[in-house]
């Protein structure tokens, strides 16, 4: 349950090894031990997740989650909740894919779709009904800016978090009068291991500010969130600029 | 279509609706379901799904224990009759959704108070035996469990126990204070006392800080039938537990002035306005509420004897004002509330010195000295301070009372589940050594696990 001043006692983490989704882990740790469920695939980085909560206090669960495979959604989902209630769950797994690749592979196309957008909504669904029975819990769903307004250099990454963001947010209005809320966090670019060896964008952040700002936004109810706060009047005014000005601009 | 409705045996689900605690905090839905008899009672329970039963009486608790997420929440405030009054003894037979409020309007005419009333009087008896709520009196009187002969329990296998100290100790010591854990509470005996008037001899005094105030309390509480103080929580440094200490008892037939002894026992508890919910939220300030608390100290008397209440100045004053709750505006408020043993005065002292220092803009704290307690496994009353203080949920104040809780524990004190509704479930297994009997006690009449709620899931009770 979360409690009266917003401390859940568990954290579902799918796509549990992404820096957003550790920090997120550690922030709320920092406060208080609690259940933590990562889903994520198998690999070593997982293990050393894992280990890294639990020496933080954590009661650590793993469970299998790849977001190619169709079925995946549902026995993860089941699988988390088979340990009790699921109080928040944080949608944190996205590939960035390589611009280049993607203006040309339609394969490539189809995988980044496929893992940004196909799995997540499938996956809200799940998570969805689940706290419908529930009659609580907080879905936390990242977007990004990038879906704001798709840019020419990474489009299709743009389209896929346009068509999350649409969808979770729809869903959070589908959910009134449930329990269940969902918070759409809308990060600029964030220095982490998904955008390693890129240059910094302006208003830059890191995944701990975004792990500071879900907390804050499933303890104060909140709907939607940027990182840092100011994107949202950065935004608003891209959002207005003319096409052609849009085009040329370095961003 | 409209036909196999109408031929279905099982009535339709209830909607879910939102439920919170008198704090407002924390919503979760469930599907409210009103009963009126034990029959109603019977088809729910068994019906249950797995997110499971729990009853709600008038919801005074602060927090989640009349909550249950996704699951089934009994309305049981429309079984509220007196079953059997016997005048002589002042023992009354209840259905568990009578409200203390309806036992004073019924019984004070008749010569009778309830045996114990916390500060509100909007509390159902079946809430008052789950809670196993205390008031002023428990120095002299403990708590409401230990005057009540019998209780009707309808367990998970749908049958109606009646259960007693005597009869089955171990489920009615789970039930006193178990928050409604055990089974439903349908009736109850409860022991009324008895009172030759419906007025209150109080006296008052002031205290300038929080030793003479304990020390006041501790020579001569035991002069008085009912005692409290109130605590100015901001007041700081030199003046720290500035306080006001009213104590009384009820007054006898020849100590009424004349034009009161035609008609000594009358008696009207009514809401006189309510609040009506436009707050905003942090109206209760810093700024306003020192001013008030101010106020408060500077007008209440530096020493009175012998004044005479009605039970609802003396007992209820909050209850004059329908929806309090509501000024702490929409994100609601929690209560803190913690005992710790004689002895540990020094840490009830850090506890209100970090409360004060933190400023919480709260208005006043009670403060109480607590007489022995009862065999309740949960219940909360034993022998110390009890201290307790409205907060509005605000920024850092997890982390606050967290810490407090750590002093509270190294204390060998508690907190109490009414009031409850942050506390963490491995701070809470240290405060209560008799959580493990409690456990199998359930685990005996609620194998299943159908009786649950939010604060039960929450404390992994």
């Amino acid at each position: 349950m979360i409690d009266a001043l917003g401390s859940p006692s568990s954290l579902l983490l799918v796509g549990g090894t992404s820096d957003i989704a550790v920090a997120t882990a550690r922030r709320y740790l920092a406060e208080r031990p609690l259940r933590i469920v990562l889903a994520a695939r198998d690999t070593p980085r997982r293990s050393a997740v894992a280990d890294e909560l639990k020496a933080a206090g954590g009661t650590v669960e793993v469970v299998d989650f790849d977001a190619d495979d169709a079925s995946s959604p549902a026995s993860m989902v089941a699988a988390a909740a088979a340990g009790g209630d699921v109080d928040v769950a944080v949608v944190a797994f996205g590939l960035l894919g390589d611009a280049d690749q993607l203006r040309t592979e339609p394969a490539a196309v189809a995988q980044l779709a496929q893992v940004n957008y196909v799995a997540p909504t499938v996956v809200g669904t799940e998570l969805a009904n689940l706290m419908r029975r529930q009659g609580h819990g907080v879905i936390v769903a990242l977007s990004s800016v990038a879906g704001e307004r798709p840019r020419a250099s990474n489009f299709v990454y743009g389209s896929t978090k346009a068509g999350l963001d649409a969808f979770y947010s729809g869903l959070a209005d589908s959910l009134v009068g449930s329990g269940v809320s969902v918070l759409v966090v809308r990060p600029g670019f964030v220095r982490s291991k998904m955008t390693e060896g890129i240059a910094d964008a302006p208003l830059a952040t890191t995944p701990e500010a975004v792990a500071e700002a879900i907390v804050t936004g499933v303890r104060k109810g909140r709907h939607t969130v940027w990182v840092p706060g100011a994107m949202r009047w950065v935004m608003s005014g891209l959002r207005h600029t003319p096409r052609a000005v849009f085009r040329k601009l370095p961003i | 279509m409209a036909d196999t409705a109408l031929l279905s045996t099982t009535a339709p689900e209830p909607p879910r609706v939102p439920l919170v605690g008198w704090g407002r905090t924390a919503p979760t839905r469930a599907a409210l379901t009103p009963v009126h008899d034990d029959d109603d009672v019977r088809a729910a329970v068994l019906a249950a799904t797995g997110r499971g039963v729990v009853a709600r009486g008038l919801a005074r608790s602060y927090g989640d224990a009349a909550q249950n997420a996704g699951g089934t929440v009994l309305d049981m405030t429309a079984a509220a009759r007196v079953l059997h009054a016997d005048l002589e003894t002042g023992l009354v037979d209840v259905e568990a959704g009578i409200s203390l409020d309806e036992l004073m309007n019924q019984f004070v005419p008749q010569g009778f108070f309830v045996p114990v009333t916390p500060g509100t009087r909007l509390v159902t008896v079946g809430g008052a035996i789950a809670a196993d709520i205390h008031g002023k009196n428990h120095h002299v009187a403990g708590s409401f469990a230990s005057h009540v002969r019998w209780i009707d329990l309808l367990t998970a296998d749908g049958q109606v126990r009646r259960i007693s100290p005597e009869s089955d100790a171990d489920l009615f010591w789970a039930t006193a204070g178990g928050m409604g854990l055990t089974g439903v509470i349908l009736r109850a005996q409860v022991q009324m006392k008895a009172i030759e008037s419906s007025r209150c001899l109080v006296d008052t005094d002031r205290t300038e800080d929080l030793d003479s105030l304990m020390t006041l309390l501790t020579e001569t509480d035991h002069l008085y039938e009912y005692s409290v103080a109130w605590i100015d929580t901001l007041a700081k440094g030199k003046r720290m537990g500035r306080s006001v200490v009213t104590r009384g008892r009820f007054a006898k037939l020849d100590e009424l002035p004349a034009k009161r002894r035609t008609d000594p026992l009358k008696y009207h508890g009514s809401v006189k306005a309510s609040v009506p919910d436009v707050f905003p939220p942090g109206l209760l300030n810093l700024a306003t509420v020192a001013a008030f608390n101010e106020v408060w100290y500077r007008k209440a008397p530096k020493k009175k004897r012998d004044q005479l209440q009605s039970i609802p100045t003396f007992f209820h004053p909050l209850d004059a004002v329908g929806g309090w709750n509501r000024i702490y505006g929409p994100r609601g408020f929690v209560q803190y509330q913690v005992t710790v043993p004689f002895g540990q005065e020094e840490a009830m002292r850090e506890v209100l010195d970090r409360l004060s220092s933190f400023g919480t803009a709260s208005f006043l704290a009670v403060l109480k000295r607590f007489g022995p307690g009862n065999p309740g496994m949960l219940s909360y009353p034993s022998p110390g301070w009890t201290l307790a203080l409205d907060i509005p949920v605000m920024k850092g104040l997890a982390g606050l009372l967290d810490s407090l809780d750590e002093v509270v524990i190294a204390a060998a004190g508690r907190t109490y589940l009414a009031k409850d509704s942050r506390v963490r479930p491995e701070t809470f297994e240290k405060m209560y050594d008799r959580l493990d009997d409690f456990r199998a006690v359930r685990k005996r009449v609620d194998p299943d696990g159908v009786f649950t709620s939010d604060l039960a899931r929450r404390l992994a009770l």
